[in-house]
C-alpha cells in the first residue's frame, strides 16, 4: 500500500507522519509537494497537520488551492483513502471535501493536551480496528478546533453515520467538560459519504509507540491497512 | 490597448448572525469590566484594503465579490460586504 | 532655544567612546558610520561592561565541540552527533509589547541554532513577571506566554519546559529568557564566517522595512515613561516565514552549498555581515541599494539597521548561486545577491555606485572598549543576610501553611501556560512539562536528552555569590533526578544597570559563584547572553543567572519521574537534608519577608548526591525521584503525591538541631533528593548511598489518598487529602487570570 504526505509550506507534522508510516507500519511513503497535480500511484493521501501558510486569514483558506489539494476530489473518486489530521481537516474542510468550517478554539487560547475521544463509526477505512463506543486517548494540538456545521449539515452527518469521533469523559459520555474547544455536539472528526475522506482534529501520528506513553493512535494506521489489505482481497476474489 | 484604473476595495467580513463568536463575548467582557456598561454586543470581524488594477468600476467589483467567494470569506461561516473606489491618482 | 544632541549621543555611545572611534579612523565618521559603531560597540552586542566577568567561565571540556563566540554553542552526544543550544533574553521589548517581544525573541533564539545546522527540535523559557494581583502583570503575562505559543507552534517546535516565577522586583520589567536547543550532525555543522574572498553575501527571507531600528540600543538603556513611546521600536515576528527559512537553510545546508552562514539579529544586517567578516578576518563590499525593501525611501542608515525579522546572510560561491537560488526559491523565498567578501579587512558599504562607509571591520568587532566597572557590596547584603529569621513565628495551622503555599503562583501548576504551547509535535517528547525535566529521544537510537532551564532571583537578590553557584546546582540536580548526565550550560544573566557599583557588584558575584558550581560539577559554558538595564525609574530587578542547561541518557530506559507510584513503595531523602527559613519562598509567601541566609551548598557533597541518583536511577531501582526546591520538603512530597494521585506516610521526619516544625517541613535545603523505590530495593537504595558518602533517610511509605507527615512520636505535622492539595495547585493560576 503507497502512503502520500502532501506537504504545504508550514505543514510541521509531515515528518512525523512519514515516520509512523515508514518505519513503525513499514510501508512505502513518500512526500508529495502541495504545487504536485498528481496523485497517480497512490493509495492512502495524509494532509498532515500544521500552520499551512502560516494559518493567515483562516486555517487552510490558502493551502485549499494548491494543486494537489485539486487533484483530490478525482482521487476520492477512484476510492483513494484521504486522511486530513487537524491543519489537514482544515484544509479539507475549506476545500468543502468535507462539510462544515472550524473556528477559533472557545477559550481564544491553543490547547495542547489528552483528550479522550468515542468512536462513534467503526466501519470506517480508519476505525475498523477499533470498537463501536470504544473510548481511547489522542493528543491534540490546536487553536482551531471549534468545528461548527449548521443545523441541516449536522442533522445529515449524525443521520449518515458520518460523524467518526466525538470527545468524551472517561466513561465514555459526551459532556462539555470532555470538549476541549467549543466544537459543536463534541465532533473531533467526520467522515464523508463514502467514507474514505477523514478529517479530525487529534493526532493519530502522535500515539504510536509505548516510549510516548500512549499507543491509541495505532488503531487508525492499522485500520487503514487491514481495510486496504480487505479490499484487494476482494477484488483478487471477483478476479478469479 | 485598455486603461488600467487603480481602485481601492474595502471588505469587511463578519461572522454570519448566529454563529457564536467568542471573541466578540470577551472584548464585551473586558469593556465590562472597564466601565462601559452600554455596550450590548461586540462581534469580531475582519476588514481587508485591497489596491486592485482594473479597466473599470464594474470589473473591479466583480473581481472582489469573486475573490471574497472564495477564498477571503468562508460561507459557511462568514458574510461579507465591500465598497469599491477609484483612488485618485 | 533646545540643544540638538550630537548624533552620537542620540544613539547611545559615550563621548569617550566617540572620541576613540575618531582616532581609530583617523577622522571624524559619518552618520551611518556612527550608526555602525553605536550599535557595534553597544552592550548588547560588544558585551563591554561583562566581557572580564564572562572570561570566567569555563567552557572547554571533552564532549565541547562549540564554545562561546559563534551563534550558538554545540556538545557532543555520541553516533556523530551534537545538541546545539543557547538562550537569549528579549525582555525590554516585552515590556513595551508583551506579545510581539516574546514571540520575537523566540524567533531569535531559533534562528541561532538552525544557522549553525541542526533541525531545532525543542523550546524551553523561563520567564519572570510582578505580582499576578496586578491587572498589566496579567497582560502582560498572557501576552507573553500567547506570543511564545503562537510563534512556536507555527513552526513546529515544541515548547516542551522552563519556568515561570512572580516577585515584585520584576513588574516593569519582566523577563523572557528563550532557549533553544537543536539537534546536528557533526558533518552539518556550519558556522558565521564569511570566508572566501570574492565569495557572494545572500540575503534570504524577509524585506527590509524600518522595524527595530536601535532596537539593540534599546536593549542597552533602561525604561522611562518615554520607552511607552518607542512602540516602533518593536518589530513584529511573521513565524510563517521563519519555517520556510528552517526548511530552506537546512536543506541548502544539506546540500554542501554554504561557505557561512549568520541570522540576522539584534542590529540586524550591520552586526550579522561585521561578525561574519571579523570571524573569517576577511572584509565585505555591500551594496544596500540590492537589499529588497519593504518600504519606500529607506536611507542607507536604516537598511543597514534595520531589524526586520526572519533574514539569514549566507556567503556562497558563485558557482553555487544557482543551486541555491533554486531551494530558497522552491520554499517561496527571495534571495538575493548584496555584496561579496574581499580580503582587505574593510567594511565598506555602497549605495549603488557611491561608498556610503568605509571602516576596517576590526574597528568595529575587535576595538569596542571595555569597561571595568567598580563593584561594591550594597548597603542591603549584610543586614537581609543577618535578619533574625528565628524570631519569625511558628503558625498554628500547618496544614493551612501548605495549603497557601500550593497554591502560591510560584509553586503552583503551570499548566495554564504549558497547555498553550505545543509540547507534542515532532514527537519526541518522552517526558512531558510539569516534571523536574524535559525528555526527548533521539530517533534511531536509544539516547535520550534532558532539558532544564533554572535560577532563583531570591537567592541571587540576598547572596548572588550564593545564587548563582545553586542555579547551575540546581539545574544539574533536575537532570540528574530524571536519569540524565549534565553536559553544558548554556545561560542568560538578567541585571539592573551595571554602571551603578551595587549592581556590577552583582553580576560579578553571581558568575563567580557560577564559575565555581561550573568548575567542580565538570559542567561548560557553551553559550549565554547578557542582558543589563533591567531597571525602571532607577529600580533594578532582583538578579537573575538563568541557567540553561543540556543532559544526556544514554538509555532512555533509566530516565525517571516524579510522581508516587504504588502503595507500600518506600519514600528515601537522599542528600544533605539542612532546611533553613533563610530566602525561602515560605518566609516571603506566609510571613511576607524576603531575608536570611540563603541555603548553604557543598557543592561536593552536591556532586555526589547527584552521582548517586543518577546512578539508582539508570539501574532501574527508583521508581520516583524529585528534588526540594521551592517550599521545602512539603511541597516537595506533597507535589509527588499530587503527580502520582497518591498519599504518602511520612513517619520518620528528620530530627535538627532546632527543631522547628515550619523550618523542617517548609525549610529550603540544596543537594536533596526524595526518591522511592519497592520495598524490596531499599537495601540498594541505602547501600548505593554508602557508596557515594552521601546521607540516606527512610521517610515512610507510599499509599493512602492524603499526605500525612507525623513526628516519631505521633504528633501529626501535615494531614491533607491529595485531592483537595491537587485542587488547590491546579486551579490556582487559571482563577487568577480568569
Amino acid at each position: 500500500m503507497r502512503f502520500g504526505v502532501v506537504v504545504f509550506p508550514a505543514s510541521n507534522c509531515d515528518m512525523d507522519t512519514y515516520h509512523v508510516v515508514d518505519q513503525v507500519l513499514g510501508h512505502p511513503v513518500s512526500y508529495i509537494w502541495h504545487r504536485e497535480q498528481s496523485l497517480d500511484g497512490f493509495d492512502c493521501v495524509v494532509l498532515p497537520g500544521g500552520f499551512a501558510y502560516g494559518d493567515y486569514l483562516r486555517a487552510g483558506a490558502i493551502a485549499r488551492f494548491a494543486p494537489i489539494v485539486e487533484a483530490l476530489p478525482a482521487f476520492a473518486e477512484r476510492g483513494g483513502l484521504v486522511l486530513g489530521i487537524c491543519n489537514g481537516f482544515q484544509v479539507l474542510l475549506e476545500a468543502g471535501l468535507l462539510p462544515g468550517a472550524m473556528r477559533r478554539n472557545d477559550s481564544l487560547q491553543f490547547r495542547c493536551r489528552d483528550v479522550l475521544l468515542r468512536v462513534e463509526n467503526a466501519h470506517t477505512p480508519f476505525t475498523n480496528r477499533y470498537r463501536m463506543g470504544e473510548v481511547i486517548r489522542m493528543p491534540i494540538a490546536h487553536g482551531e478546533g471549534n468545528y461548527y456545521a449548521d443545523p441541516e449539515t449536522l442533522e445529515q452527518l449524525e443521520g449518515e453515520g458520518r460523524i467518526v469521533f466525538r470527545y468524551c469523559s472517561a466513561a465514555g459520555e459526551i459532556l462539555p467538560a470532555a470538549n476541549p474547544n467549543g466544537a459543536i455536539g463534541n465532533i473531533a472528526g467526520v467522515c464523508s459519504r463514502r467514507g474514505n475522506i477523514l478529517g479530525l482534529m487529534p493526532h493519530p501520528e502522535r500515539c504510536y509507540e509505548s516510549i510516548l506513553g500512549n499507543t491509541d493512535g495505532l488503531g487508525v494506521w492499522q485500520s487503514i491497512l487491514h481495510w486496504w489489505g480487505a479490499a484487494r482481497e476482494q477484488e483478487a476474489v471477483r478476479n478469479v | 490597448m485598455g486603461v488600467i484604473d487603480v481602485f481601492e476595495a474595502r471588505i469587511y467580513v463578519t461572522l454570519k448572525k448566529g454563529i457564536l463568536d467568542p471573541q466578540g463575548k470577551a472584548v464585551k467582557g473586558g469593556l465590562d469590566s472597564m466601565g462601559y456598561q452600554g455596550v450590548a454586543d461586540v462581534r469580531v470581524g475582519k476588514f481587508l484594503v485591497l489596491t486592485l488594477g482594473s479597466p473599470d468600476r464594474r470589473q473591479a467589483e466583480q473581481s472582489v465579490r469573486e475573490m471574497c467567494d472564495r477564498l477571503l470569506a468562508n460561507p459557511v461561516i462568514e458574510d461579507y460586504t465591500f465598497e469599491v473606489q477609484e483612488v485618485s491618482s | 532655544m533646545s540643544e540638538r544632541k550630537p548624533d552620537w549621543e542620540e544613539m547611545g555611545l559615550t563621548r569617550t567612546e566617540y572620541v576613540r572611534i575618531c582616532s581609530l579612523l583617523g577622522r571624524e565618521p559619518n552618520y551611518l558610520e556612527t550608526g555602525l559603531f553605536a550599535v557595534l560597540w553597544s552592550e548588547h552586542c560588544a558585551y563591554n561592561h561583562s566581557k572580564p566577568v564572562l572570561k570566567l567561565f569555563p567552557t572547554a571540556g571533552s564532549r565541547v565541540l562549540q564554545g562561546p563566540g559563534e551563534n550558538a554553542g554545540i556538545v557532543d552526544i555520541g553516533d556523530g552527533q551534537g545538541i546545539v543550544f543557547k538562550m537569549e533574553s528579549h525582555n525590554h521589548p516585552s515590556a513595551i509589547e508583551p506579545y510581539q517581544g516574546a514571540a520575537t525573541g523566540v524567533g531569535g533564539i531559533v534562528r541561532d541554532i538552525f544557522t549553525m545546522g541542526a533541525r531545532p527540535i525543542a523550546s524551553l523559557n523561563s520567564l519572570r513577571f510582578g505580582d499576578l494581583s496586578d491587572p498589566r502583570v496579567r497582560y502582560l503575562f498572557s501576552g507573553v506566554v500567547a506570543g511564545i505559543g503562537d510563534y512556536g507552534n507555527c513552526l513546529g517546535i515544541p515548547t516542551v519546559g522552563g519556568e515561570v516565577f512572580f516577585d515584585p522586583s520584576f513588574k516593569d520589567n519582566p523577563l523572557v529568557n528563550a532557549m533553544c536547543v537543536g539537534l546536528v550532525e557533526h558533518g552539518q555543522i556550519r558556522r558565521g564566517a564569511a570566508a572566501g574572498p570574492g565569495n557572494h553575501v545572500l540575503l534570504v527571507g524577509a524585506r527590509t522595512g524600518r522595524d527595530g531600528i536601535h532596537g539593540c540600543t534599546f536593549a542597552s538603556e533602561e525604561l522611562s515613561e518615554e520607552s511607552e513611546q518607542r512602540r516602533p521600536a518593536v518589530q513584529v515576528g511573521d513565524p510563517f516565514m521563519e519555517k520556510l527559512l528552517i526548511e530552506a537553510c537546512l536543506e541548502v545546508i544539506a546540500a554542501g552549498l554554504v561557505v557561512g552562514i549568520q541570522d540576522l539579529g539584534a542590529a540586524g544586517l550591520t552586526s550579522s555581515s561585521a561578525e561574519m567578516a571579523g570571524r573569517a578576518g576577511t572584509g565585505l563590499d555591500l551594496d544596500v541599494a540590492l537589499a529588497p525593501r519593504r518600504e519606500e525611501g529607506m536611507t542607507p542608515y536604516e537598511v543597514m539597521l534595520s531589524e526586520s525579522q526572519e533574514r539569514m546572510l549566507l556567503v556562497i560561491e558563485p558557482e553555487q548561486e544557482q543551486d541555491v537560488r533554486r531551494i530558497v526559491e522552491k520554499w517561496g523565498l527571495e534571495a538575493t545577491v548584496i555584496g561579496r567578501v574581499t580580503g582587505d579587512g574593510i567594511y565598506r558599504i555602497r549605495d549603488g555606485a557611491a561608498v556610503v562607509a568605509e571602516v576596517p571591520v576590526r574597528f568595529l568587532t575587535d576595538e569596542a572598549p571595555v569597561y571595568y566597572p567598580e563593584a561594591r557590596q550594597p548597603a542591603y547584603y549584610e543586614e537581609k543576610r543577618n535578619w533574625p529569621v528565628a524570631a519569625t513565628p511558628v503558625p498554628d495551622d500547618l496544614n493551612q501553611v501548605l495549603r497557601r503555599l500550593l497554591a502560591d503562583p510560584n509553586i503552583a501548576s503551570k499548566e495554564w501556560v504549558y497547555r498553550q504551547y505545543d509540547h507534542t509535535v515532532m514527537t519526541n517528547t518522552v517526558v512531558r512539562p510539569g516534571a523536574d525535566a524535559a525528555v526527548l529521544r533521539i530517533k534511531g537510537t536509544r539516547k535520550g536528552i534532558a532539558l532544564t532551564c533554572d535560577g532563583n532571583a531570591r537567592y541571587c537578590y540576598l547572596d548572588p555569590y550564593q545564587g548563582g553557584m545553586q542555579a547551575v546546582a540546581e539545574a544539574a540536580r533536575n537532570l540528574s533526578c530524571v536519569g540524565a548526565e549534565p553536559l553544558g550550560i548554556t545561560d542568560c544573566l538578567n541585571f539592573g544597570n551595571p554602571e551603578k557599583p551595587e549592581i556590577f557588584w552583582q553580576f560579578r558575584e553571581a558568575v563567580r559563584g557560577m564559575c565555581e558550581a561550573c568548575r567542580l560539577l565538570e559542567i561548560p559554558v557553551v553559550s549565554g547572553n547578557v542582558s543589563f538595564y533591567n531597571e525602571t525609574n532607577g529600580e533594578a530587578i532582583h538578579p537573575l543567572p538563568v541557567v540553561g542547561m543540556v543532559g544526556l541518557l544514554p538509555d532512555l530506559a533509566g530516565r525517571c519521574t516524579s510522581q508516587f507510584q504504588q502503595p507500600g513503595d518506600a519514600i528515601l531523602l537522599l542528600g544533605q537534608f539542612r532546611p533553613g527559613l533563610g530566602a525561602s519562598e515560605y518566609l516571603s509567601a506566609i510571613h511576607g519577608v524576603e531575608a536570611g541566609p540563603v541555603p548553604a551548598l557543598d557543592l561536593a557533597v552536591e556532586a555526589r548526591v547527584q552521582a548517586c541518583c543518577r546512578s539508582l536511577a539508570r539501574s532501574g531501582v527508583l521508581k520516583s525521584a524529585h528534588d526540594c526546591a521551592e517550599g521545602g520538603l512539603a511541597v516537595t512530597l506533597a507535589e509527588c503525591c499530587i503527580a502520582g494521585g497518591i498519599g504518602a506516610l511520612i513517619d520518620n521526619v528528620p530530627v535538627l538541631e532546632e527543631s522547628r516544625d515550619d523550618n523542617i517541613l517548609f525549610g529550603e535545603t540544596q543537594s536533596s533528593i526524595v526518591v522511592t523505590c519497592a520495598p524490596v530495593r531499599l537495601p540498594l537504595v541505602i547501600q548505593a548511598a554508602r557508596e557515594h558518602d552521601i546521607p540516606c533517610l527512610a521517610l515512610g511509605s507510599v499509599g493512602g489518598d492524603s499526605l500525612v507527615i507525623r513526628h516519631d512520636g505521633g504528633r501529626i505535622m501535615i494531614n491533607l487529602p491529595v485531592e483537595e492539595m491537587e485542587s488547590l495547585w491546579r486551579e490556582s493560576i487559571p482563577s487568577l487570570m480568569g
